[in-house]
């Protein structure tokens, strides 16, 4: 609890680690879990957070390439004064990147470049700023890499990359038509009020054709990789040499700028964090929730699985939420791993933190709300997230059956 | 409280605020050229959603764990909407083209400018929502919330021109002429 407490409030803005170190050194100290486990757990992790670090980077050089800038200018060029067809292309352009290039990427790198073309445009920033956000978690469904929680549940399902994607296609693209149905009705009003045409003069830039056909290349090794017993996170590696190597001879980055996009910080955080959680799900909260969580793969558990682990995201978070939860559903097979990543990615749009305990958290120790009330952006999150819960679900049952659990 | 004999406008002394904002300044803008009191001062209003910064913030405190504060998007979309306000208020000083004042606000925007309006004689403001179906949600919430509780008198334009008389619909039931009494033998 107090790893989670400090990730939430962050004192000082020192990172989590600070706090996830100890608390993982006490655990095994203490015996709360054998060295041996500890190590098994951190030895199972550390693949999957080398490659989260390599799609960071990736993500990184692509924008040090000015690929989200050209997006910009393409949907400024394209959405010719109006906003709804700003809005589809926001959707299209959030969801492609959350997906291939993960939702940090869409997040830190994306989010300001699509405020500044809605400004650009004259057009009112705010549907197009929260497509952002919440694209960036429940576009997040379609690709192993798209997601921390996901990288997860892909190593814990023993499903291949294209399989994995192949089930996922039908949630992924149910969820985001949910969304988009509801954001053009609740934000009818701002995207009425219309905007400049033009406002594309910094098109000619030209295609960064280089990095786009590596990070295409880097995908289909994915695949490749992936099918060929292969762990995908050499091809991850692979993309970010081939661009890194290109990008340093140019002097348009340094290793520090790299190592900085690589985030060590947090993959030691995730590291101990693992471990913690393996400590405390081993006494007892693995054992409280065992009967909570359904068996079997049928529409009803698969619901079941998914409303639980929503749930759990909102109280905990989602990437504490992911580790309790994978261990309780992998007997279950992969239907069900899935149905967890359906509950812990489309979950967090409740609320603008991801959980409605950060928020909680941080209303506690404002006091006095000075924070502006984001009672709109939660009405939001109430509208779509049960929706778009039940429509993945369903998408998920029925991409089971055709294409076989 | 003096009494307002200006008939013209309805305006009280104070200053003309005009509420500039995405999309639907121009019209506002138009509308305080040609009819706000002339040698009234002139001050244009543009508030930035509070909540535009704070939910870019949000998303990235939901990457739990990602701590880079000099990554924090919030901050980087709260520098961009300054500049953009300051863009817009720039633009519209110049197709005012006579000296005013400039405000920027940051908050909840219907809020922030019913607070701007105490003291002003007159508000501008376009209209905002459903425009194409008038009725009861053509009048967006903030705007809508700025009509009834503004401290002074509101003068709310169209962004377009604004729709032909002949785009009323008939009332639902036409009235009936009135009936012959009973007839008596």
């Amino acid at each position: 609890m107090v790893v989670l407490a400090w990730a939430v409030i962050r004192p000082r803005d020192w990172p989590e680690a600070v706090a996830a170190v100890p608390a993982a050194a006490l655990v095994v100290g203490t015996g709360a879990i054998s060295a041996r486990d500890a190590g098994e757990e951190a030895g199972r992790l550390g693949p999957v957070v080398g490659f989260l670090a390599a799609v960071l980077v990736l993500a990184q050089l692509c924008d040090d390439e000015g690929l989200f800038r050209l997006c910009g200018a393409w949907m400024a060029r394209t959405a010719a004064g109006q906003p709804r067809r700003l809005l589809a292309q926001v959707f299209a352009v959030a969801a492609v990147t959350t997906a291939v290039l993960s939702l940090d990427a869409t997040v830190v790198l994306l989010t300001p470049v699509v405020f500044a073309t809605a400004a650009r445009l004259e057009a009112r920033a705010k549907p197009h700023l929260y497509a952002c956000t919440h694209l960036s978690n429940s576009g997040s469904l379609l690709l192993p890499v798209s997601n921390l929680t996901n990288l997860l549940a892909f190593s814990a399902s023993g499903l291949a990359f294209g399989r994995f994607a192949g089930l996922m296609a039908l949630p992924w693209l149910a969820v985001i038509g949910t969304e988009y149905a509801v954001f053009s009705r609740f934000f009818a009003t701002d995207l009425e009020a219309g905007a400049r045409g033009g406002g594309g003069e910094e098109g000619a830039a030209g295609i960064p054709v280089f990095t786009l056909t590596v990070v295409a290349v880097t995908l289909a090794g994915f695949a490749i990789t992936s099918a060929a017993g292969v762990n995908p996170a050499w091809a991850a590696l692979g993309g970010v040499a081939v661009l890194a190597a290109r990008a340093l001879s140019q002097r348009r980055t340094s290793l520090a700028a790299l190592a900085r996009a690589a985030d060590a910080p947090f993959l030691v955080f995730v590291l101990c964090l693992g471990i913690v959680v393996r400590a405390v799900t081993g006494n007892g909260l693995g054992g409280a929730l065992r009967p909570l969580v359904p068996s079997g793969s049928s529409l009803p558990a698969l619901l079941a699985t998914a409303a639980l682990a929503a749930a759990l995201a909102n109280v905990i978070n989602n990437l504490p939420a992911v580790l309790v939860l994978l261990p309780l559903a992998a007997p279950a097979g992969p239907g069900a791993i899935l149905a967890v990543l359906l509950g812990v990615n489309i979950g967090p749009n409740l609320t603008y933190t991801g959980s409605l305990a950060t928020l909680l958290w941080r209303r506690v120790l404002r006091q006095h709300g000075s924070g502006p009330s984001l009672w709109e952006f939660t009405r939001l999150g109430l509208l779509t997230v049960p929706a778009g819960l039940v429509i993945a679900v369903l998408a998920l049952w029925a991409a089971l059956h055709a294409l076989g659990g | 409280m003096t009494t307002d004999t200006d008939a013209d406008a309805g305006a009280g002394d104070g200053p003309v605020l005009v509420w500039i904002t995405e999309g639907t300044w121009r019209a506002s803008v138009d509308a305080a050229l040609r009819l706000a009191p002339p040698g009234a001062p002139v001050t244009l209003l543009h508030v930035t959603p509070a909540e535009l910064p704070e939910a870019a913030h949000g998303a990235y405190l939901g990457l739990f764990g990602r701590g880079q504060p000099g990554r924090d998007p919030g901050r980087r979309v709260a520098e961009l909407a300054a500049i953009s306000a300051g863009e817009l208020l720039d633009a519209a000083a110049r197709r005012l083209g006579r000296p005013c004042q400039r405000m920027e606000r940051h908050g909840v925007p219907e809020r922030e400018v019913i607070s701007a309006a105490a003291g002003a004689g007159l508000l501008v403001m376009a209209r905002d929502g459903d425009r194409s179906r008038l009725g009861p949600k053509s009048l967006g919430k903030a705007t809508r919330f700025v009509v009834d509780h503004a401290p002074c008198p509101v003068l709310l334009v169209w962004p377009e021109t604004a729709p032909a008389i002949d785009t009323i619909p008939p009332p639902p039931h036409p009235p009936h002429p009135p009936r012959p009494g009973p007839r008596r033998p």
